[in-house]
């Protein structure tokens, strides 16, 4: 999907590592692009929208990657 | 080097162990160990009996059940005592929702009940319907009546905490049981039992004495007097229509001796805790990227939660605990399934590197500073492992 910056497939990575993952490579997007994370592990809906919030970046929404795994969007904003 | 129970002793200049996990389960009051071994040579017999040792522990179990009326400020005769606090919760829901089956199909609950209301509401027949609550945990009563009176079949029951187990939010159990009009409510008290007065307004409630520094195995369940309250089990032929089972006298007694002995300190041992629970939210915060939950004023005196971003649960408390510092966690990786905690997703806070400290009535400052000089060196490593 070209709708975003950079997707990170992390399907099959437990929870924290989405999120990791996710904190590692905001800097390989510019200021006002979008990530995804591609994540199987449930807890990511919650952690995603939370590390938004807690590193002040904004958090888009969530779709769904070709396959059905849910993808959430984020946008960094610093 | 191991001391009776196995446990290695610690060696010389090692500080002995801190117990930061009393919302799990309280160490015994020392006024409860006194009266159970006393109530294990009286309190025997079968209470339905009519011979003297027989009256003897019909005798304690009655003064059981008045001295816990009287510590929760209740009727003797609304008083049953359960296997455990998880029997008093599925005896007091279901009980009310059997009581209105004529009337009503689906039980409401707040999303961030304990997982012993979610699973009796998942096992009774009908619908079962969560509420959401906002940041703090909190549940909105006025959302919680609109959701009742838009419950398919019409609502039997309402469940509501009367403070959060997980995070220590106090929800508005009164306003709640104003804004349901005439659906009973159901309030699990286990969390707040013996620390914080009983809220008003319930139909039937429920506490656990272990929580409380009683004995395990000893369970409270408080029914109205003129509550429509249906038993959903099969009944028994006990001293107490409401219960099932031989009584277990000894734990009844000891854990009535435990809450008067609770409730009789627990404006000082609640000040001293809430204390210590704002220096530790204090002290956390301080950390980087660490977000302490649940509301700073409005809560249980003796607990707190916070999670670390980036780090996983379990290596957290397994760290903590190789450091002497026995704490919780609502991460998925320490939870017996692999979800995370129900309680953090309807929170909308992180799920992973959580820890939930709670005091003990006898955990002193140097305990809780102890635990803060740990934790930063403890989440930096772990995060330095991954070259966060």
């Amino acid at each position: 999907m070209n709708d975003v910056d950079l997707e990170l497939d992390c399907r099959g990575m437990l929870c924290p590592l989405p999120v990791i993952e996710l904190g590692r490579r905001l800097a390989e997007v510019p200021v006002g692009g979008t990530i995804a994370v591609v994540a199987t592990d449930v807890a990511a809906r919650v952690d995603v929208p939370a590390w938004c919030r807690m590193r002040e970046q904004e958090y888009v929404g969530e779709g769904v990657a070709e396959d059905g795994t849910p993808r959430f969007v984020v946008r960094r904003v610093s | 080097m191991t001391n009776a129970s196995g446990t290695p002793r610690p060696g010389p200049g090692v500080a002995p162990p801190v117990y930061l996990d009393s919302a799990s389960s309280e160490p015994l009051h020392p006024a409860a160990r006194e009266v159970l071994l006393a109530a294990l040579d009286q309190g025997y017999a079968d209470p339905r009996r009519l011979h003297g040792p027989a009256r003897s522990a019909r005798l304690l179990l009655d003064n059981a059940r008045e001295a816990v009326a009287g510590c929760l400020a209740v009727r003797p005769d609304e008083v049953t005592f359960t296997a455990s606090g998880t029997e008093a919760v599925h005896r007091g829901l279901l009980g009310l929702h059997a009581g209105r089956s004529r009337r009503g199909a689906a039980i409401i609950h707040s999303a961030v009940e304990h997982s012993a209301v979610l699973h009796a509401a998942q096992w009774a027949p009908g619908e079962h319907v969560s509420v959401a609550v906002d940041r703090l945990g909190r549940v909105a009563p006025d959302e919680l009546a609109r959701v009742s009176l838009r419950a398919p079949g019409g609502a039997t029951v309402a469940a509501v905490q009367s403070a959060n187990h997980e995070v220590g939010t106090v929800q508005p159990v009164a306003a709640v049981a104003a804004a349901l009009g005439d659906v009973p409510l159901f309030v699990d008290a286990c969390a707040s039992a013996g620390r914080l007065a009983l809220p008003e307004g319930w139909a039937a409630a429920a506490a656990s004495a272990h929580k409380w520094g009683g004995p395990a195995g000893l369970g409270v369940l408080l029914v109205r007097k003129g509550a429509r309250w249906r038993n959903p089990f099969p009944t028994d032929d006990r001293v107490d229509e409401r219960a099932s089972g031989f009584e277990n006298v000894p734990a009844a007694l000891a854990a009535a001796a435990a809450l008067q002995a609770v409730v009789a300190e627990r404006e000082e041992v609640g000040a001293r805790q809430s204390a210590l629970i704002d220096r530790i939210r204090a002290g956390v915060a301080a950390v980087p990227d660490v977000e302490v939950v649940g509301d700073p004023v409005d809560r249980l005196p003796h607990l707190v939660t916070f999670s670390c971003l980036y780090v996983d649960g379990e290596a957290l408390v397994t760290e903590l605990d190789r450091r002497g510092l026995g704490v919780a966690s609502g991460s998925a990786c320490t939870a017996s399934t692999l979800e995370p905690s129900h309680v953090l997703t309807a929170m909308g806070v992180l799920t992973h590197g959580n820890v939930r400290v709670s005091l003990a009535r006898d955990t002193t400052e140097a305990d809780v500073e102890r635990f803060l000089a740990e934790l930063p060196d403890v989440v930096r490593g772990i995060r330095a492992e991954l070259g966060l």
